[in-house]
């Protein structure tokens, strides 16, 4: 059991570090590794209290996906120099930080919220209609339900995604002209009578093809 | 606290135990894929260092070990170090899980396959933040290519892995191996075997989707700027994964420890050995594939991950559990 509560503090000591250091530190790429090491250890408080499948997935999806997105965005953007800038002393009447205030006081007040709501957790919890059992993997109990019960969030939630995928598709595809593809189909069916074209030409006198 | 201290010797023995194998066998494997190579080539390969030059690797980490380690003055120098640890790490780490007999494995978890899913698509760090922290342009260009190329293929390992649980009904390693015990996953899921396959080739980024480290146009990609020690143990990292995906292979779609036919020669033979045969047996293919194939195209690369590869699984995925609910074979009811 001890070794179980210094696991525990250590894990939320990192957590914690560094989640603040993921605002603190002055390199963007910096940050995203904090964040990462974040999640990790997340995710490692996930498995400690007995959620395996929620931590391994917490890994996979985040860590594994989406800080790699974020890393990709960090690097090819080069951001850096960017957050050096809103760290420098003045102001340079910049939208970034008054917006970044509101969204951070946004995000505070619904954490007062959510961290209020923990006064009716044993109300809440009576009221569950599911039984949670010991006996069986939390994998499969989370597959119990969530394809019966919760089946139509489950499926309203993947719709946000895709909606959110198409939508990010959209807005950043543009079709550039002459851009020069493969296709298989077309290399393949290609016969000699298109491929080829004999041209009777003049001497010394070039031909133009067109193409 | 004595009871402590005694689990906690115990469980380091067994991981020694583990660990030390496993390091001397990517020495081992280094030379077989060299041998390999060469035979395929009509060339000798490593003959000279020790008997049928099997020391030489042995050779060439000594030789690593006395270099001088260099890093570049305008490189990011904590994470410039840190990158070669993490890959060597994530390598080491997942052998955990892998079962090598009935109760003969390191850590019997739940979730066995997600923790090698997961571990494996942590090694994507390792290789970023080498290329990133080198802060050069070839290191980079290639840490971006692999970084690319080892998600879009996770993805289709993915949804190859649910192929299989759909077969087994758990996500315990040794309950996958058990499931396989009147057939192997090869034979009903042979499709997906062979695209597990491929896509292990691009996740360990080996030939013909080494594009990482293409050195007609990245010098050596995220290596390039790496010496010494810092390189070997990339090397070592990375031979390590190819042995595990070799290992997931073989827990996955060879029947694991399991003997081909259940019958007196063949079931004396203890699992461990089955199952370093089946991973020998995907690493010679492995090697083979070294040996013949010429390097593809980063665009068909990124095709045959996202066009081809994961369509044709997750159509696969409902293949098989749709055939498992038509003919009422689901596990775990």
């Amino acid at each position: 059991m001890i070794a179980h509560s210094v696991f525990f503090y250590i894990f939320s000591l990192i957590a914690i570090v560094s989640a603040v250091m993921v605002t603190v530190s002055k390199n963007t790429v910096h940050s995203v590794f904090f964040l990462i090491l974040d999640f990790i250890s997340i995710s490692c408080l996930f498995i400690m209290i007995g959620a395996e499948f929620l931590g391994m997935i917490m890994l996979i999806v985040y860590v594994g996906a989406v800080a790699v997105l974020f890393l990709f965005v960090v690097m090819m953007l080069n951001v850096a120099e960017q957050k050096g800038q809103w760290f420098s002393s003045r102001w340079d009447g910049g939208t970034h930080i008054p917006v970044g205030l509101l969204v951070s006081l946004i995000i505070f007040f619904e954490l007062i919220i959510v961290i209020g709501g923990w006064k009716y957790k044993p109300d809440l919890l009576n009221s569950l209609s599911i039984n949670i059992s010991n006996e069986v993997t939390n994998t499969r109990s989370i597959g119990n339900v969530l394809y019966t019960d919760y089946i139509l969030l489950f499926q309203i939630s993947g719709m946000i995604l895709l909606v959110a995928m198409i939508g990010a598709i959209v807005l950043t595809y543009r079709e550039r002209a002459g851009v020069k593809r493969q296709s298989y189909v077309k290399q393949i069916s290609r016969e000699k009578d298109e491929g080829v074209d004999l041209v009777e030409t003049e001497r010394n006198k070039g031909v133009k093809i067109d193409v | 606290m004595d009871s402590y201290f005694s689990i906690l010797f115990t469980e380091v023995y067994k991981i020694l135990f583990l660990l030390i194998p496993v390091l001397v066998s990517v020495a081992m494997i280094v030379w077989l894929d060299r041998r390999v190579w060469a035979f395929v080539q009509k060339r000798r390969g490593p003959n000279v260092v020790g008997p049928f030059g099997l020391f030489q690797s042995l050779a060439d980490a000594l030789k690593y070990i006395f270099k001088e380690i260099i890093i570049p003055a305008s490189s990011n120098k904590l994470v410039f170090v840190l990158a070669p640890v993490v890959t060597m790490t994530l390598a080491l780490i997942s052998w955990a899980v892998i079962p090598f007999g009935e109760d003969f494995v390191l850590a019997d978890i739940n979730v066995g396959i997600l923790y090698l899913f997961a571990v494996s698509s942590l090694g994507v760090y390792g290789i970023i933040m080498g290329g990133w922290a080198s802060n050069s342009k070839y290191p980079f260009l290639g840490a971006i290519r692999s970084a690319a190329q080892m998600v879009s293929y996770e993805v289709s390992i993915g949804v190859i892995i649910i192929n299989v649980l759909l077969c087994v009904g758990s996500l315990n390693l040794s309950d996958i191996v058990m499931a396989q015990q009147n057939l192997w996953f090869v034979i009903p899921l042979f499709p997906m075997f062979v695209i597990f396959f491929i896509s292990a080739l691009a996740e360990t980024n080996r030939p013909p989707f080494d594009l990482p480290e293409a050195e007609a146009e990245l010098v050596a990609g995220y290596q390039t700027e790496y010496s010494g020690m810092m390189y070997a143990m990339f090397w070592l990292g990375e031979y390590a994964n190819i042995l595990l995906m070799c290992a997931m292979g073989s827990v996955l779609f060879l029947g694991g420890w399991l003997s081909p036919i259940d019958v007196f020669p063949f079931n004396a033979i203890p699992g461990p050995f089955w199952l370093i045969f089946k991973i020998l047996f995907l690493f010679i293919l492995f090697a083979l594939v070294k040996a013949t194939v010429p390097r593809y195209r980063y665009d068909q690369l990124m095709k045959l991950g996202w066009k081809i590869f994961l369509p044709f699984s997750l159509f696969y995925v409902v293949l098989t559990s749709s055939f498992l609910l038509y003919f009422d074979l689901l596990p775990g009811k």
